[in-house]
């Protein structure tokens, strides 16, 4: 398992490569520079901070002198939060996408998988079909979409949770973000959930163990879940994705402090090594929760050798 | 009388209309003795065992008596069920590779059983579990205890499946194709263990089949099936030596037999087993018997007994 380990590692550096490749000339694509402004500046003084930057050099030699920096660890400085360099923005931001992903992953597994293996139990019941006509719904409804209207109903006119903002990490500022992060995936886990746990419930080892004479709880807890939650668990890799990608506009919307919004702020103002450093940080941490999460498998379902 | 049957009825309720599985089949099981029940695919055999067991699909229903030591089973609900399945009667199954949890220890799925029934410890429980792999002929027994379904073959799961069967000595065993999934060689090892088991313990079999060489070496009375019903009921012997259903005549004959070079090409019954949603008024088997009469096809015949222990569902006086 080591070894199966080490190899995947390696096999991400070509990955990690090509994301910083595409990442970076897109970047430059982009119409526009960091310090352009509606009020032009003065040449001279125009041209000194690109020299500062080392913006005034050929793109090619930029991104050579970037890949070489990076692998010393250096990201480099924002050029829009001043005296910040990169790192300081994803560790003061990463704890608190870290908190509100987290929590929503635990939601949705939690939330998802009951609703899904109750759906299953109670096939063709006016519960299944509620949870799965809710999933379509929450897996139909895009999250820029749902934010604002949360925030309008139970922030505006409800006024029973703050609208935005962090609030220094209080449960109320929380509850908003995490359910709008959570509600697709929810949605997602409760869909696999149920479609797995009724080919399970019909295979031939749960006729087994009703055969046996052990009633249907344990039938269910003890024989059904641990092969009908593996498809859950397999899912749990884009789920993560789903989550760091939804958390960089939730994190907009709500006005948090997370990664996600020193991602939008850099890509509005073509903040290079912030946005750089965050598409890096959050490709290394798809690729390692993935690795985990086939760990994990190999681990639930004794048939699987992770070699 | 150990099972007592009376005119069990099994019906599945499809998009399509309503399929008559098993039709007002009635038989019984003495304590210890060996039932075969034989029959094409389809014919009710295993729906017969499956609404006793109260396994039968969610679209399905069983109605009529079945009196298990006198008692009434049938209707039962779920948690009473659970008082008698895997203790009172016991049954494995045809694909021993499906039939055990993939993702659970052998250990497990055994000791969870004595610990349920018996209210064993778990130390107990092992105890009792591994004695049964030495009796069914696991070796290294208390290795295999611990390993996971996928590390057996075939026939080792059927062996567990059928040591699993017995935590509890049961009074009745039933093996749904038990050797269909095996190997040839495998296949009498597995038929002489559950026929051994049987003697030992002074536990009732039913071999539900449709192999009949399987059902000549170990049982003592055979029932033939065709769509959903009992035509032929016969001791072992009388059944292959005197067929008196054209249909069990039929499969005997089917039977690739190796002092028998003559014929080229197999015998088959021709025609297709009968449609379950519309059975025909008169006799199920009329449309591909060789012996069919005015009769056959107004009226069904009757389950009539013709010699002691012996019973038949035909018209025709005399099929030889």
């Amino acid at each position: 398992m080591l070894a199966y380990t080490l190899r995947r590692i390696g096999s991400a550096i070509p990955t990690l490569l090509f994301i910083i490749t595409i990442a970076f000339f897109m970047m430059r694509l982009a119409p526009g520079g960091p310090f352009d402004r509606e009020r032009q500046l003065p040449p001279e003084i125009e041209a000194n901070i690109l020299r500062a930057y080392n913006l005034d050099k050929p793109v090619y030699e930029q991104y050579f002198d970037y890949l070489i920096n990076i692998m010393h660890g250096d990201f480099g400085p924002s050029y829009k939060y001043l005296d910040f360099t990169v790192t300081d923005l994803i560790t003061t931001g990463f704890p608190v996408s870290l908190r509100l992903g987290m929590s929503a992953i635990l939601l949705a597994i939690f939330v998802g998988v009951f609703a899904g293996t109750i759906a299953a139990l109670k096939q063709n019941s006016v519960f299944d079909y509620m949870v799965m006509g809710t999933a379509m719904t929450g897996i139909a409804i895009p999250n820029f979409v749902m934010a604002p209207l949360l925030a309008l109903i139970f922030g505006v006119y409800l006024s029973w949770l703050p609208v935005a903002g962090w609030g220094g990490g209080a449960i109320a500022y929380q509850v908003m973000p995490i359910i709008t992060l959570a509600l697709p995936q929810i949605a997602y886990v409760a869909r696999l959930t149920r479609g797995s746990m009724v080919e399970t419930m019909n295979s031939n080892f749960i006729r087994t163990a009703r055969a046996k004479g052990l009633n249907e709880r344990i039938v269910v807890i003890r024989h059904a879940l641990k092969g009908g939650l593996l498809p859950v668990i397999s899912y749990l890799g884009p789920a993560t994705a789903e989550i760091i990608t939804g958390s960089v506009v939730i994190e907009a919307i709500f006005d948090i402090p997370g990664i996600g919004r020193y991602f939008v702020n850099g890509a509005l103002n073509r903040d290079y090594p912030v946005v750089m450093g965050v598409v890096i940080f959050f490709a290394l941490l798809i690729i390692t929760l993935n690795l985990v999460v086939d760990l994990i498998y190999g681990f639930l379902d004794p048939r699987v050798k992770v070699e | 009388m150990l099972l007592d049957v009376q005119n069990l009825t099994t019906r599945f309720h499809t998009h399509d209309g309503e399929v008559f599985a098993v039709n007002d089949v009635s038989f019984h099981i003495e304590p210890g003795e060996c039932l075969g029940i034989v029959g094409e695919s389809g014919s009710g055999k295993t729906q017969i065992f499956m609404s006793i067991m109260g396994l039968l699909a969610k679209n399905g229903t069983a109605e009529g008596d079945v009196l298990f030591e006198g008692k009434q089973i049938l209707g039962l609900s779920t948690a009473q069920l659970n008082t008698l399945r895997g203790v009172e009667f016991s049954m494995i199954f045809q694909d021993p590779m499906t039939s055990l949890n993939p993702y659970l220890r052998i250990a497990k799925q055994m000791t969870e059983v004595l610990v349920a029934h018996r209210g064993m410890g778990e130390k107990d429980a092992e105890k009792a579990s591994i004695e049964l792999l030495d009796l069914v002929g696991i070796p290294e027994s208390k290795k295999r205890f611990r390993m996971y379904p996928h590390e057996f073959s075939g026939g080792m799961r059927q062996r567990v499946m059928i040591a699993m069967s017995l935590l509890c000595q049961p009074k009745l065993l039933i093996a749904d194709e038990p050797t269909t999934a095996l190997d040839v060689t495998v296949q009498a090892q597995i038929i002489e263990l559950i026929a051994r088991l049987g003697r030992e313990l002074n536990m009732a079999t039913v071999l539900i089949t449709h192999d009949l060489g399987v059902i000549a070496g170990l049982s003592d009375r055979v029932l033939v099936m065709y769509g959903g019903r009992i035509v032929e009921e016969a001791a072992v012997r009388e059944l292959f030596h005197d067929p008196q259903h054209p249909y069990t005549r039929g499969l005997l004959d089917s039977m690739p037999r190796l002092d028998d070079s003559s014929r080229a090409s197999l015998y088959t019954i021709p025609g297709q087993p009968p449609n379950l949603q519309a059975l025909p008024d008169g006799c199920s088997f009329a449309p591909r018997c060789t012996h069919t009469m005015e009769i056959c096809r107004k009226q069904r015949p009757l389950l009539q007994k013709i010699a002691a222990g012996r019973t038949k569902a035909c018209h025709l006086e005399n099929v030889s």
